[in-house]
Formats: C-alpha cells, sequence, structure tokens
C-alpha cells in the first residue's frame, strides 16, 4: 500500500539518463570555466571601456555615409544576392543526390552529405579567407564564399523537402514512363518548389548579414569600410558604419517576412 | 495558389516562372558585372585554388599539441557560452512572448532580441575585444549574445504558439504565475527549447572557431595567422580538426536529444 | 471515500452572485443584474441559447473574465474587489470544469491531478514535484473514485475525451473548493459518456459536499441530474425553480421558437 502511494515523476531509467546528460554538462562547464584564461580585472575594467567606447563613437560621422559607405553596401547586397543565387545552382544537385527517395546509390549519398557538411561546419569567415586566398581580395572572393557557405544550408533544406514529397504523382508519372527530367520538373519540382522559395529568402537574408563581415578578412563589400575605420580607431565612423549595417539587415528581414507570408 | 486555374490554362503559371527565372540570369549578369567579377579572374583563381590545394597536402600535424589546446580553448568557448546563453534565454524569450506579458515588457525584451540577431557574431566579438580585451572572454560574451539572439526568439515563437487551454484552467486554480508557467507554458515548449539549445550548442562551436579571427579567442587566431604565414599545410590540419569536431558535437547532440524525446 | 472535506461543520460553502452585469461593448450588456445564490448540497445548472453569455457568467465568478458591475461572494467573501495574489488565494476555493477539458497534455494524469493544488503550493515545491504526502495520497483516492487509478503515469493527450473530463473534474476537486463551476463539460463528449461525467460530477461533488453550478446546453442532462435550474435569455434570469417547475412555455421563452419542442 505504501509502495503505491509513493509517486514520481520519471521512472528510474529514465531519471538516470536524464541525470547523466545534466551531469555531464554540468562537469563540462565547470572544467570549462576553471581551465580558461580569463584575466578578471579586464571584466571589471570594461564598463569604463564601453563608456569610452560609446563616447568615441558619438557624434556620428553621417558625412561620410555617401562618400564611402553607401557604394560598398550596395556591393554587399549585391555580393548577398548573386551568391545566393550561385549557390542554388551548386545546391540544387547536391540535394538530389542527397534524397534518399530519389537517389538510392549509398556512395552518391556520402559525397552529397560530405559536400553538405564542410560547406556548414567551415564558417563563413573561413571560408572567405580561403577564396581571397585563391582569387585575391575583392567581390569575387566574396561571392563565391557566399555560395559555397550556402549550399550546405540550401541543400540540406532541399534535400529534406525532396524527402517529405508525396510519392503518388511521383508513381504515376514513372508509370507513364516519363524520362528521368520530366519526372523531377513535373512531379518533383511543383511539390517542392515553395519550400524552395521559401529557403531561398531565408538564406538571402542570413547571407545579407554575412556578407556584411567578410569584408574584414578580405572578401569585399562593407565590411572593407568597417575594417579600415577600425584599424584607424575612427569610431564615429565605425557607429555609422554599424547603424547601416543594422538598418539594411532589418529592413531585410522585414522583406523577407512580406515576401514569405505572400508566396506559402 | 493558382491550383484551380492550372488545370484550365497550364502554360500561365510557366511564362510567370520562365520570366522569373530570366530576370534571375540578367540580375546575376548585371551584378557580376558590377562586382568585377570576370571569366578570367576566374580561370586564374582556379589556377591559384590547385596550387593552394596542392600546398595543403599533406595536411601537416606535427604541432599537434598547439592544435590541441587551441580546440580545447574553442569548445571551453563553446560551453561556457552556451550555458549562460541557453540560461539567460530562458526568462528573456518568456518575457518577450506576447500572448503572456502585457506589450510595455514584451517591447523592449524583442528590441533586445533583435538587437542580438542583427549583428554577426564577428561585429559583436570586435566590439567585445575592444571592452574587455583579446582573449577567450571576448569570445564568450559574444557567443552569449549570439545565443540569446536566436534561442530568445525562436523560444518566444514557440511559446506564442502554444495552446491557452491550460494556462486558464491553471489560473483558475488559483496557481501562482511561476508555477502557471512551469505546469502550463513550459511543458509544451521545453522540448522545442532542448532542441533549440543543442542546436546553439552545436552553432556556438562553430563560431567560436571564427571569433578568434577577430581575437576573441579560441582556434580561429591560430588559423588566421597560418593564412598569413601561407602556412597551408598546417591549416589544413586545422580545418579537419575543425570539421571533425563539428560532426562529432552533432553525432553527440542526436543522442542527447533522444533522452529527452 | 477517505478524502474527508476537512471541516464537515462548517458555515455552508456558497456562491452569491449579486446584481452582475457584463457589457463587453460598453451601453450593450450581455448580462444584467443576474442574482441568485446556490449553496450546500446543491446542484445547479444554467441553461439558455448559445451567445446569451453563460459562459461569461461562469467566468465572472473566478473573475477570470472582470465583471462590470455587481459582486461575487464565495463562502461570503467578496471576490469582484480582489486582485493579485489576494484574488489568487480567493479562486483557489473555486474549482473549474472546462468543456474541452485544459488538461496539460503533454504532463502526466498524476501531474494534471496535482495541478488542483497549485494554489496551495510553492512555485518551487511544485516545479520539483514536492507535493506534502497529505496532497499525493489525495490524488490516489481520487483517481481511484474516478476509475484511472491505472493510467496515473499515462500522459494525458493518451486518454479519451470521457477520462481526461475525470481527470479535469479531480483536478477541481483536489483544489477542495467551496464551489464547483462546469462550463459545458459534456458538450465535447458523446452521449453515453457525457451521462457518466454528469453522474460523476453529481456523486462527487454531493460526498465532498460542494455546490455545483453546471452550465449545460442539454437541457434533458439538466432536468436530470440537477435540483434546480436557471434558464437565461436576452442577459436576464427567466427562470430559477426545480427542474420539475420547468415546462414548454418556460423553454419557450428560454430558447425561443416552438417546433424544436416536439
Amino acid at each position: 500500500m505504501i509502495q503505491e502511494k509513493l509517486w514520481q515523476r520519471f521512472t528510474f531509467a529514465e531519471r538516470l539518463s536524464r541525470f547523466a546528460v545534466f551531469l555531464g554538462f554540468a562537469v563540462a562547464l565547470a572544467l570549462s570555466m576553471r581551465t580558461v584564461q580569463i584575466i578578471p580585472e579586464f571584466l571589471y575594467d570594461a564598463p569604463t571601456q564601453v563608456a569610452d567606447l560609446l563616447g568615441r563613437m558619438w557624434p556620428m560621422d553621417f558625412d561620410y555615409y555617401p562618400q564611402g559607405v553607401h557604394a560598398t553596401m550596395m556591393e554587399t547586397l549585391h555580393i548577398a544576392s548573386l551568391g545566393t543565387l550561385l549557390s542554388i545552382f551548386m545546391a540544387v544537385p547536391v540535394g538530389i543526390l542527397g534524397a534518399n527517395n530519389i537517389v538510392r546509390q549509398p556512395l552518391l549519398h556520402w559525397l552529397s552529405k560530405l559536400i553538405l557538411v564542410s560547406s556548414r561546419s567551415v564558417n563563413t569567415l573561413v571560408w572567405a579567407l580561403l577564396f581571397v586566398a585563391v582569387f585575391g581580395p575583392g567581390a569575387l572572393a566574396g561571392t563565391i564564399c557566399i555560395a559555397f557557405r550556402s549550399v550546405g544550408f540550401v541543400g540540406k533544406l532541399f534535400a529534406e523537402a525532396l524527402e517529405e514529397c508525396n510519392p503518388g504523382p511521383i508513381e504515376a508519372l514513372q508509370a507513364a514512363g516519363a524520362p528521368w527530367l520530366s519526372l523531377f520538373l513535373k512531379g518533383y519540382w511543383p511539390q517542392v518548389a515553395p519550400a524552395f522559395w521559401g529557403i531561398f529568402l531565408f538564406r538571402w537574408d542570413i547571407n545579407v548579414r554575412e556578407s556584411a563581415v567578410i569584408g574584414l578578412v578580405g572578401a569585399g563589400g562593407i565590411g572593407m569600410v568597417l575594417d579600415d575605420a577600425l584599424n584607424l580607431f575612427f569610431w564615429d565612423r565605425v557607429a555609422v558604419i554599424l547603424l547601416s549595417i543594422f538598418t539594411v539587415v532589418i529592413v531585410a528581414e522585414l522583406l523577407v517576412t512580406a515576401i514569405r507570408k505572400r508566396i506559402i | 495558389m493558382s491550383g484551380g486555374t492550372t488545370t484550365r490554362r497550364p502554360f500561365q503559371t510557366n511564362w510567370l516562372a520562365r520570366a522569373g527565372w530570366l530576370l534571375a540570369f540578367l540580375y546575376a549578369l548585371y551584378a557580376a558585372n558590377l562586382l568585377d567579377i570576370s571569366w578570367e579572374r576566374f580561370l586564374i583563381g582556379l589556377d591559384n585554388g590547385a596550387k593552394f590545394i596542392g600546398e595543403m597536402v599533406p595536411p601537416n600535424f606535427s604541432r599537434w599539441q598547439l592544435l590541441l589546446g587551441n580546440l580545447i580553448e574553442t569548445i571551453e568557448i563553446a560551453i561556457i557560452a552556451s550555458a549562460f546563453g541557453v540560461f539567460i534565454s530562458l526568462p528573456v524569450g518568456l518575457l518577450a512572448a506576447r500572448n503572456l506579458m502585457p506589450a510595455w515588457v514584451t517591447w523592449p525584451f524583442r528590441t533586445f532580441i533583435a538587437l542580438c540577431r542583427s549583428f554577426h557574431p564577428v561585429i559583436f566579438a570586435i566590439l567585445f575585444v575592444k571592452a574587455v580585451g583579446f582573449g577567450p572572454l571576448a569570445g564568450i560574451l559574444t557567443l552569449i549574445f549570439a545565443s540569446i539572439g536566436f534561442i530568445g526568439k525562436l523560444f518566444a515563437e514557440a511559446i506564442e504558439e502554444i495552446s491557452l487551454k491550460p494556462v486558464e484552467a491553471l489560473r483558475a486554480t488559483g496557481a501562482p504565475f511561476m508555477s502557471v508557467i512551469v505546469y502550463a507554458v513550459l511543458p509544451q515548449v521545453l522540448n522545442r527549447f532542448i532542441g533549440f539549445s543543442s542546436y546553439q550548442l552545436d552553432a556556438n562551436l562553430r563560431n567560436s572557431t571564427m571569433v578568434g579571427i577577430v581575437g576573441a579567442g579560441g582556434i580561429g587566431g591560430t588559423l588566421f595567422s597560418a593564412f598569413q604565414r601561407f602556412d597551408y599545410d598546417f591549416l589544413a590540419a586545422i580545418l579537419i580538426s575543425i570539421i571533425a569536431l563539428v560532426m562529432v558535437s552533432e553525432y553527440i547532440s542526436t543522442q542527447v536529444k533522444k533522452v529527452f524525446q | 471515500m477517505s478524502t474527508s472535506p476537512q471541516q464537515p461543520e462548517q458555515p455552508a460553502r456558497s456562491l452569491q452572485v449579486d446584481r452582475l452585469t457584463k457589457e463587453y461593448v460598453a451601453g450593450k450588456p450581455i448580462l444584467s443584474n443576474i442574482s441568485f445564490e446556490v449553496s450546500g448540497r446543491s446542484s445547479v445548472a444554467i441553461i439558455g441559447p448559445s451567445g446569451t453569455g453563460k459562459s461569461t457568467l461562469i467566468r465572472c465568478v473566478n473573475k477570470l473574465i472582470p465583471p462590470t458591475s455587481g459582486n461575487i461572494y464565495v463562502s461570503g467573501e467578496n471576490i469582484t474587489v480582489l486582485h493579485g495574489a489576494r484574488l489568487r488565494r480567493a479562486r483557489r476555493k473555486i474549482g473549474m470544469v472546462f468543456q474541452e477539458f485544459n488538461l496539460v497534455e503533454r504532463l502526466t494524469v498524476m501531474e494534471n491531478v496535482l495541478c488542483g493544488r497549485l494554489g496551495y503550493v510553492s512555485s518551487l515545491r511544485a516545479w520539483l514535484r514536492r507535493y506534502p504526502q497529505r496532497d499525493i495520497e489525495m490524488a490516489f483516492s481520487l483517481l481511484e473514485s474516478i476509475g484511472l487509478l491505472d493510467f496515473t503515469r499515462q500522459r494525458a493527450d493518451s486518454l479519451s475525451g470521457g477520462q481526461r473530463q475525470r481527470v479535469g473534474i479531480a483536478r477541481a476537486i483536489m483544489q477542495e473548493p467551496h464551489v464547483l463551476l462546469a462550463d459545458e463539460p459534456t458538450s465535447s463528449l458523446d452521449p453515453k459518456t457525457s451521462v457518466e461525467i454528469m453522474e460523476l460530477l453529481v456523486s462527487l461533488t454531493e460526498t465532498h459536499q460542494i455546490p455545483l453550478l453546471i452550465n449545460i446546453h442539454d437541457v434533458e442532462l439538466a432536468k436530470r441530474f440537477t435540483n434546480r435550474v436557471i434558464g437565461i435569455a436576452r442577459g436576464g434570469i427567466v427562470f430559477d425553480g426545480p427542474p420539475a417547475e420547468l415546462s414548454n412555455d418556460h423553454l419557450k421563452d428560454i430558447y425561443g421558437g416552438e417546433n424544436w419542442l416536439q
């Protein structure tokens, strides 16, 4: 009877595995906190430094926008858009290879996975460094960097959308003896098109943010101007650049939200 | 959208789509021209690329101690930042949910989240390096803000999608506000929150390889200097380690998610 | 049944509604000047056409919807003037059963039943699931009396509609309320289950000596299970008496028309 009146939320095994996860994370956190090299004095000094920083940023050098910022901001937007377009051309075949309801070749799957994972696990800035080394500084390196970085994201989501396709219409087309390309264009594409454009817009939004910083390592766009201003300690110009990045990012997000509402 | 008309005039939407593709193509040409992207430059680049890859092979792991030390610092930055980021995002997300809180509460928190999201982590890293100096602390602070921006937003959205019926029922029992949150709100969103958090741990790991480029600790600094010294075989070793690290962390987070199903 | 109403000799648990008026749009009251009293072992049904504000009336009682004017007394305490923590404490005395059960689907049956005690335990204890042993025993005996003892550990979303409503009722009784409100408790259920749920509601409130106020659109169920019917139409009370006195003329007055009566 007493046994029966005891009540606990989880079974023993559930509690044990949850406990193990939390314990594992707590130990990792404790170890990290102990060994990571942080100089506390720097932290105490931070408020003064931030105040100093803000003091130098204000008043902003708004005159600098037309002469130094506007053109590179446009360049940034072009890098983002062109890079996203380019990534689509690469991501569609890779995504098709990765969808296991279309391609049933394990080797091709593995290849597609490898491409997708490497694209995503290498950070944009690292990609930018690589392509600056290959193509030299400038927008070309930036565009290719954005494209390569986006392939993993777009390809993965595209493959997932393909895998969620309803097999009914496709079987019907197969039964009618449709060749492979028509099978894709008439069977799969209509089903994944909305998802595809959604992914495209979503990635473009992200790419606007990313293309604003790849210039820090020389890959074109507004980041190069930002880098100059930082190196020369022109904080009033840094403030203007940050403000314009902020504005563009917000506008891009609002735009994408508005378009997504209309197409989905 | 146009399901009804397609059966009658099957080519109408197609023309529209073709016009769109053409427009995209024309834009690509225009933008490429504007950005001074040309075929010759691309070919020269490919040539460079071949040399570049040639120098990367074979990867040079001889400085593995330095590599390992940096990797560990990277992991530490990611773990600390995720812990604090997740911990702070929980209340921030709650306070930003418009179905539970009055507008005067959500407004400042939503602005804060938007601010965290709109700047790329590198920009935060630059500012934090200025504020707290070079080293992992700047990286940790950067990634904490990035985590709040990401988890806070998704968590607030998840809360805005919950069913309010249990909330009404628990308010009717006279439960205190915190109990209503713990019993009627969190059970509905906790799984998703754990999902976002483990994804963010991955993302932080990836980003912590990068913040070092601007001096905020972790393996990024070593990576950047390997670049500047044209030390490409060591660079290859660093890149391979980063990819391996990310893959291992993705595996672990899938396993952890299974525990919380 | 050992869940013992703690002091059987307490002055009658009661609900008094005094000149209650509710306007969603100023000048257009959906309820005007509603007054009635429920006390002791009585079960009262409120009937009336859809959209007459039955749900509003029920929700005004525990101030989930604030009334425009008038007073609500639960065992003598005026609910309408309370705010914040005092309102919460007063709400503990008012149990509520919902049309769509309003359980927390992802929690277990036991957790849902214990939700009825949330007003009594601190948030921290609730979070850690450290309820007083008395509450847990009470929950077990309630689960036994609603026939769901074997489902204690199951999640609420694995239950059928009737089982969920039983859990909803157990949650309300767990509050040890001074009055139990039920807002269309059978509308989401099939006819057989509806009868079972009504039986359960009436018998549980009788054994625990809780006055019951049910909002219901099924007149037959109302007549069969309650000992008093209040008919609401056009924002006011048009009938108040034992079910036996509820004639077709009254129903015509409440719902309008007459063809449906045949």
